[in-house]
């Protein structure tokens, strides 16, 4: 075992952790992008993804594509209800109130999953293969390629739609410029409630590739959306490529500091550089600074 | 005599009687039953439910019966210091058992000590007991003791380098303390040193390095899901050295949530879980098939090696108010005569310096095969 097989499996372990990070920093992005609030509930959608499955393919008993499908549907309806709920009566929609808000849906949506399903942590079966595939002495599982593959296609997807279809343009011109959006015809509140529907099942599919290796409870969503949250703050929360990157970048260096220095900093590393990219390029690695002109 | 005078003193009689009666023996019970340690606390409180009822139902203890209050700590040692000292103040109770974890119990130490009333904590860590207080007792092995049984094995098989991988919480770190401590007296070298946080996904950066070290062994010492995660992360890498676990996956989770990858895993644990393996000559297999029978019968679970504490407090405790009374000083004294107790486990002996109770032979080896438990001799 040579130095550069264990740095290979580091890196792999790595970006198959980043993969999961992106996603989870997408659904941050998107919502942030149309409405301008950080959702912090996100964490718990991912949480969803993986409870939904185990629960309707164990007590439900429906076949494993049936169980993940209903999964994210179930998922996206929880999204659209708690905006319809939480976020669109609001009468002043500061940034604090909206901030506040989300995190007690959080707490909320987690403390629901805890009555109904308990605290106990369940598995789901990978999705297809288990055997171990070996490159240059590093070893990755079927199931990371699932989770690179699926990530790959909902990037792409992602992409196509915000910027190739007329709903996610408009999305866009939303998140530039609100009042202007809405004066050319756009109605800005079915966009936020998109966003929150697309958010919603982003962090759901998240969270169905990764039960399978992480195993899931009801309380996953909160260490998943803070990891989450920091790939998009690398990102500079921008919708595409940008938060992609900063997911694998987090994933790789928590991975590499894990094995190379300590794993006991795993958690802090992430933090670490939270606060770092916050005090020191708080745009992102990936955006221009922006200046706003008075 | 009209209806009234009648009813009055039909009314009389039923307060008269309750006067009478004699008061309940109040026990107090701290555990963690919801938050991160709800997998000790729950089951510890369902068994100490289920042993106060069949102690009233069976006519309680010299006629009088048992009030079992019980207070949910979180797994947060301020809420346990709180709610010990409500026990204490305004529920007066004669004794307190629990709380779960090594943590609570430090923090309510000090309060029991000052009110003198005996605590039976069901907590394992080393520290509870020794130094002995006096009104300190417990019920749950010592992690020095799975320790020394684990490594016991290992020197019996000339295995001299491990590696150990322990969770940053309390139990594992008073678990990576005795693993250090102990090494050099059975001749084991620990080459590699790591740790994992509980809440953690991914333990590959830490296997990778085990991997490529020349650990001829690994010790993995934590609670669900942590050491689930570490054994399926080293059979995907291919790990090829033997694994080696803490009693602190002593249940059949840890084989539901590891699968394939928990085939072949040894661990010490308490005789409960291998109750029916047992030779007929074991002295505490009588007392462990029957409390995994009425735990099942209560509770649709298999009783296990957590709830099992909280057995060995109750019946400790009803031994001693049995033997003398129920004033707290007398319950203390009482609790230090006991000896040869077979409990849950294992075979109870309290002296004055020695509130823990047991040794080493309170744990066996179990290997896992076929996804159920085997002894390992």
């Amino acid at each position: 075992m040579n130095f550069a097989s264990q740095i290979l499996q580091y890196l792999l372990s790595g970006l198959s952790t980043g993969a999961i990070y992106s996603l989870i920093g997408l659904g941050f992005a998107i919502i942030f992008n149309s409405t301008g609030i950080i959702n912090f509930a996100q964490g718990e959608f991912v949480m969803l993804g993986g409870m939904l499955t185990y629960f309707f393919l164990s007590v439900v008993k429906v076949p494993f594509a049936a169980a993940m499908l209903l999964a994210v549907i179930t998922s996206t309806a929880t999204g659209v209800i708690f905006e319809r709920l939480a976020i669109r009566p609001l009468k002043q929609p500061t940034h604090l109130n909206l901030v506040i808000i989300t995190i007690g849906g959080s707490i909320f949506i987690r403390g629901l999953a805890m009555i109904v399903w308990g605290k106990d942590t369940h598995t789901i079966p990978t999705f297809y293969g288990s055997a171990p595939i070996t490159l240059e002495g590093a070893t990755i599982l079927p199931q990371h390629l699932w989770i690179f593959g699926i990530t790959f296609l909902v990037i792409i997807i992602n992409k196509l739609f915000f910027f190739y279809s007329i709903s996610g343009k408009a999305m866009r011109a939303c998140a530039y410029n609100r009042n202007a959006a809405s004066l050319v015809g756009i109605d800005v509140k079915r966009m936020v409630l998109f966003s929150f529907a697309i958010s919603s099942s982003m962090g759901a599919i998240a969270g169905m590739i990764a039960a399978p290796l992480t195993m899931t409870s009801y309380d996953v969503g909160i260490m998943l959306g803070l990891k989450g949250f920091c790939a998009a703050i690398i990102g500079g929360m921008s919708g595409g490529i940008g938060t992609v990157l900063g997911g694998m970048i987090l994933g790789v260096l928590e991975s590499m500091g894990a094995g190379l220095i300590s794993s006991g900093y795993k958690d802090a590393i992430a933090f670490i550089i939270l606060l770092l990219i916050l005090f020191v390029r708080p745009q992102g690695l990936f955006r221009k600074a922006e200046t706003e002109r008075v | 005599m009209n209806v009234g005078t009648l009813a009055f003193l039909f009314i009389m009689t039923i307060f008269v009687n309750q006067a009478l009666a004699a008061p309940p023996i109040k026990i107090g019970a701290l555990f963690s039953v919801t938050g991160p340690a709800s997998f000790l606390g729950e089951p510890e409180r369902n068994t100490a439910q289920m042993v106060a009822d069949e102690i009233n139902r069976s006519g309680g203890i010299k006629g009088r019966q048992v009030q079992l209050i019980v207070y949910d700590t979180q797994g947060d040692s301020t809420k346990a210091v709180q709610a010990a000292t409500r026990l204490i103040r305004q529920d007066h109770v004669s004794a307190i058992i629990g709380p779960s974890i090594t943590g609570d119990t430090m923090a309510v130490i000090p309060i029991v000590e000052k009110a003198g009333v005996p605590l039976v904590s069901c907590a394992a860590g080393i520290k509870i007991t020794e130094p002995v207080k006096s009104w300190v007792f417990k019920t749950a092995q010592n992690d020095s003791l799975a320790v020394a049984k684990i490594y016991e094995y290992l020197a019996r098989h000339k295995i001299k380098r491990v590696a150990i991988l322990t969770v940053s919480d309390s139990f594992g770190s008073s678990g990576r303390e005795q693993l250090k401590l102990n090494a050099a007296k059975y001749g084991i070298q620990i080459i590699s040193d790591d740790t994992y946080g509980p809440k953690d996904t991914d333990m590959t950066p830490q296997l990778t390095k085990i991997r490529n070290s020349q650990a001829q062994a690994l010790i993995c010492w934590g609670t669900n899901p942590g050491p689930a995660i570490v054994a399926r992360n080293a059979k995907q890498l291919g790990v090829k050295i033997p694994l080696y676990m803490s009693h602190g996956v002593s249940s059949k989770k840890f084989i539901e949530l590891a699968g394939d990858a928990a085939e072949g895993i040894i661990l010490p644990s308490g005789r409960v879980l291998v109750a029916d393996l047992l030779p007929n000559s074991d002295r505490q297999k009588k007392t462990l098939l029957s409390f995994v029978k009425d735990y099942q019968n209560h509770f649709k679970k298999e009783g296990d090696h957590f709830g099992g504490h909280a057995w060995d407090a109750m019946m400790l405790v009803k031994t001693a108010i049995e033997r003398g009374g129920d004033k707290p000083s007398d319950i203390r004294a009482q609790l230090e005569k006991i000896r040869n107790f077979p409990g849950i486990g294992g075979v109870f002996t309290y002296t004055p310096k020695d509130h823990s109770g047991l040794n080493k032979d309170a744990f066996v080896l179990v290997e896992i095969k076929g996804k159920d438990w085997v002894l390992v001799h």
